[in-house]
């Protein structure tokens, strides 16, 4: 078992009080698994990503657990967190583009980067993993500005990995990146997981078809909860959850990208999570609901690895 | 680069042509017989100077002339340095008056500037997002910063001149020496530009640790500082990139800055009789003295435009970006 | 020197409320219209209040402050207090008169340049850029001299022609992030023209940052004319706080210990662009909630 998270509640501050951003996450990752995490914008999927890492200061743990290889996370301590960051838990972000400091080489970024947490920078290694994802040596004598946007993302994934984390989020890292980028990507995060420089990934995006491609298990989120969780294919081929089934046949044609804009094609909005109603939180759009959902349907195990949180699944 | 440093030298050019033209625009400009008003309001009762003045000003203006030719006469004679003489040294060529009260300005300016700019920096880093430090310098830079740079400068004065006497508050050097190269004289210099060089740095540092503070906090809530907090990065090696980039925008500061500082410089050295340019544009002023008044303006304009032209410079040499011939700098 | 951070434009409607929840809890905020709006009633109804003419010569010259003359008298028997208020007045109008006008130059060359972009913004910036580089004290030396300005009035404007360029910049820039917002498009999609657009969606999306703007060109404004008034091409009819410094400094106020003609008047312009300063970052942290402290 490589991370397990249990009963997660991580609620967000705010003036009119407590958003809900996760209520409730149970899941568990093995080790050498690839998580896709889906659903729309703001189910609380990059809130969950965050909050493995790194909350950002109107965060607030509620309640629950994170165990990663055996070891409680500290999430909301971010003291104490820093030693399990980079070295157990690694992040590739949304924002790869602008995530590399402008005014530093990034040779000179890297070695200063791994001073910092002591460690001294293994050279070889680095070009070993840059050559793995096709990016040439000279990179290493260029400032951020002077790469393209493929690259500065190739590097920072490089650059993330480079400490063998235990477990990488991977935070909508092909959202920026045409289609054809966006296949090398994820074909390079695949060999990151099989080389043995990552155990187990989460692979955060609004992205199905994608996830379909790279992921091992795919988990959908809904309204800051767990709607449906099996291994790639079950999803796509035989969903449980009517959420999941109306997100498949929103996609035209499966290998073709939706986007969020097409999503709305699902009636409806998701419910406000900063008091949300009870009972099942797809019910006002659900086209299947029923008397019994206005209690909150419990995540079952219909079949072994697959997850459902849904009364009539 | 050779397209960053072209336009902003179009712009220096531009610049002092207009500066120039206003120059000779604005006596032009004034209402009724600018020749006669000029005369009688300059009060001089030395015939002489009468009529240096009223041959000198016939001569500028060559009224008789057409526009065109004043224009470009007042040119040729900018060309050979020639900023006519001043009434209030009469028959000193203000060229002559002003390359003496020159260095006095210089020696103020520089070391205050660099010095408010690189401590204020530093102090403003520091404080950034370090609640303690941030309510003491925020509020004492802001007053700093509000502060009327003579206003600070006669506090000075009254307070560790008047009061304990510990400095001098008039002049350039002691009345009783003569200008030589002995260690008395420098130290009798330093002496008296002890406190206008300190009203300058103080309030100038106020506004640069403000800046400076205002842009650590924008650079830590950046893409790249949240990357390497992500990477569990010590606060330490994020604040030293953030005050790496943070530093840009300040040297740009810095230029933005020029025309406030220069004018700050102007109005201390008026509170200390500091014998720079400053106490030379009060002098103008008071002897009606314009010759002397437009040489000064031109000497400051272009004194700012050789100072933001180093800053330029210097830019290039700090920001990565402008030298990988990418469009990084905006100024 | 002060600068504004980038003001995310947000959708008006809910976050004016949550503006004014914070804007009435922020300290600095508060302070420092505070101390701006105590000095402004003073200049308001000082000058009522107290009858007499500031620049009259009393009977009892270079007297300390005491029941009879509250801040003291000059060396000429001016009573300082009576300045003081009229000095604040006039303080006042050159800030609105030469920050106003320097605002909306500003905001006209930005919004034009940032918005039309191409050939005119190539021209307004050239322009923008020229005049930035001049030191404005310098030219307002050249004008003041030669035209002899009379007026607190006539002051504020020539402050008000030469101070708008750092704030075309600002603006242009962030018109610029603007231009391409979707409620933009929309707008010219739907045929408005240029001064239509500006007016109603682009204005009110910064208002804030205009009005940030405004106060720091009264600050700057302020500063500029108490140095020209130093340096003895103030207003000639009149009373300014400057011009108290100047008359202290050329009466050797300093030598002669008379601390109560210089002090007040330098505290005064002090505590007025200081507090706009605070009040300014507190407006900041009430519209950017990045800067708020968590």
């Amino acid at each position: 078992m490589s991370l397990q998270v249990s009963e997660l509640r991580v609620y967000y501050r705010t003036l009119k009080g407590d958003v809900r951003a996760l209520d409730g996450m149970t899941f568990e990752l093995r080790d050498g698994e690839i998580l896709g995490l889906v659903g729309e914008s703001g189910c609380g999927k990059s809130t969950l990503g965050k909050s493995l890492i790194r909350m950002d200061g109107r965060m607030r743990r509620v309640g629950g657990t994170v165990t990663l290889d055996g070891h409680e996370l500290p999430i909301d301590d971010d003291r104490r967190m820093n030693d399990y960051r980079f070295r157990e838990v690694s992040l590739i972000p949304q924002y790869a583009m602008s995530a590399l400091n402008p005014t530093r080489k990034i040779r000179r970024m890297v070695t200063e980067l791994l001073r910092s947490r002591g460690t001294a920078l293994d050279t070889a290694e680095l070009e070993r993993r840059m050559d793995q994802v096709g990016l040439p040596r000279e990179v290493l004598d260029r400032y951020p500005i002077e790469l393209s946007g493929g690259m500065k993302q190739r590097m920072v994934m490089v650059i993330s990995t480079l400490l063998d984390p235990s477990l990488l989020i991977a935070d909508e890292v092909t959202s920026a990146l045409d289609v054809s980028t966006q296949k090398a990507v994820a074909r390079a995060l695949l060999g990151f997981r099989d080389s043995g420089y990552v155990k187990s990934m989460i692979f955060v995006t609004h992205d199905l078809a994608l996830t379909h491609h790279i992921a091992d298990t795919i988990m959908v989120m809904y309204a800051g909860k767990l709607a449906e969780k099996a291994p790639a294919d079950v999803i796509v081929k035989a969903p449980r959850h009517p959420y999941t089934r109306l997100l498949l046949e929103s996609l035209p044609e499966v290998g073709v990208r939706y986007t969020e804009r097409r999503l709305e094609g699902i009636a409806g909005s998701p419910p406000s999570l900063l008091d949300p109603p009870a009972g099942c939180r797809f019910r006002d759009r659900c086209p299947i609901a029923g008397e019994e959902c206005a209690q909150e349907p419990p995540v079952a195990e219909l079949a072994p690895d697959h997850h459902v949180a849904c009364w009539k699944a | 680069m050779r397209r960053y440093f072209g336009r902003k030298l179009l712009i220096y050019g531009l610049t002092f042509f207009v500066a120039v033209t206003v120059n000779w625009m604005i006596p032009r400009f004034m209402p009724g017989d600018p020749i006669a008003s000029m005369v009688a309001r300059a009060n001089v009762t030395n015939a002489q100077a009468v009529e240096a003045m009223r041959a000198y000003y016939s001569n500028l203006f060559g009224l008789d002339q057409p526009l065109w030719q004043q224009y470009v006469n007042f040119w040729g004679a900018l060309a050979h340095g020639d900023f006519g003489i001043s009434i209030w040294l009469f028959p000193t060529p203000v060229t002559d008056v002003i390359t003496q009260a020159v260095p006095y300005t210089l020696a103020l300016i520089i070391p205050s500037v660099l010095l408010s700019w690189v401590v204020g920096n530093r102090f403003g880093a520091y404080a950034a997002r370090r609640k303690l430090l941030d309510n003491t310098v925020l509020p004492v830079g802001y007053v700093l910063t509000a502060m009327p740079y003579m206003w600070l400068a006669v506090l000075l004065a009254w307070g560790f001149g008047v009061l304990l006497g510990w400095f001098p508050v008039a002049g350039g050097y002691s009345f009783s020496m003569r200008p030589n190269w002995s260690w008395t004289f420098v130290l009798d210099l330093l002496h008296h530009w002890a406190l206008p060089f300190l009203s300058l740095f103080l309030v100038a540092l106020g506004g640069w640790a403000i800046g400076m503070r205002n842009m650590i906090i924008y650079e830590l809530e950046s893409d790249y500082s949240s990357y390497l907090s992500a990477l569990g990065a010590p606060s330490r090696l994020i604040r030293r990139y953030a005050f790496r980039n943070a530093v840009l925008p300040q040297i740009t500061g810095l230029a933005l800055q020029l025309g406030v500082l220069v004018a700050g410089a102007l109005v201390t050295e008026i509170v200390f009789a500091y014998p720079g340019l400053g106490s030379l544009i009060l002098k103008a002023i008071q002897n009606k003295d314009f010759f002397l008044l437009q040489g000064t303006f031109l000497f400051i304009v272009l004194g700012v435009l050789i100072a933001n032209f180093i800053i330029d410079i210097v830019y290039v040499v700090v920001d990565p970006r402008t030298r990988a011939g990418m469009a990084g700098a905006q100024a | 020197m002060t600068t504004i951070q980038e003001a995310a434009p947000r959708e008006p409607a809910g976050v004016r409320r949550e503006a004014l929840y914070f804007a009435v809890r922020n300290g600095k905020l508060m302070a420092g219209f505070g101390i701006v709006l105590v000095l402004l009633l003073l200049g308001l109804f000082g000058p009522l209040l107290f009858a007499g003419v500031p620049n009259d010569y009393g009977t009892r010259p270079m007297s300390p402050p005491s029941g009879e003359h509250w801040f003291g008298t000059t060396t000429f028997g001016q009573d300082v207090f009576l300045q003081f208020v009229h000095g604040l007045r006039s303080t006042f109008v050159v800030g609105v008169i030469g920050g106003g006008i320097a605002a909306v130059i500003g905001m006209f060359v930005g919004f034009v340049a940032g918005y039309r972009g191409g050939i005119v913004d190539e021209v307004l910036n050239m322009l923008t850029n020229v005049i930035l580089v001049i030191p404005t004290l310098a030219v307002l030396l050249i004008i003041n001299a030669y035209l002899g300005i009379r007026s607190v009035a006539v002051q504020g404007l020539f402050i008000g022609l030469t101070q708008w360029p750092w704030a075309a910049r600002a603006i242009r820039a962030q018109t610029f992030s603007l231009r391409t917002r979707e409620f933009v498009d929309l707008a010219r999609m739907s045929g408005s023209g240029t001064g239509k657009i500006i007016a109603k969606e682009i204005a009110p999306n910064m208002s804030s940052y205009l009005f940030m703007t405004f106060i720091l060109l009264f600050g700057g404004s302020v500063l500029i004319a108490s140095s020209l008034d130093f340096i003895g091409l103030g207003p000639t009819e009149g009373v300014s706080l400057g011009l108290m410094l100047q008359n202290a400094n050329q009466w050797s106020a300093l030598q002669l210990g008379m601390w109560w003609w210089f002090v007040p008047p330098g505290a005064a312009i002090t505590a007025i662009v200081g507090a706009l300063y605070v009040a300014n970052v507190g407006l900041d942290e009430v519209f950017n909630p990045k800067l708020r402290e968590t």
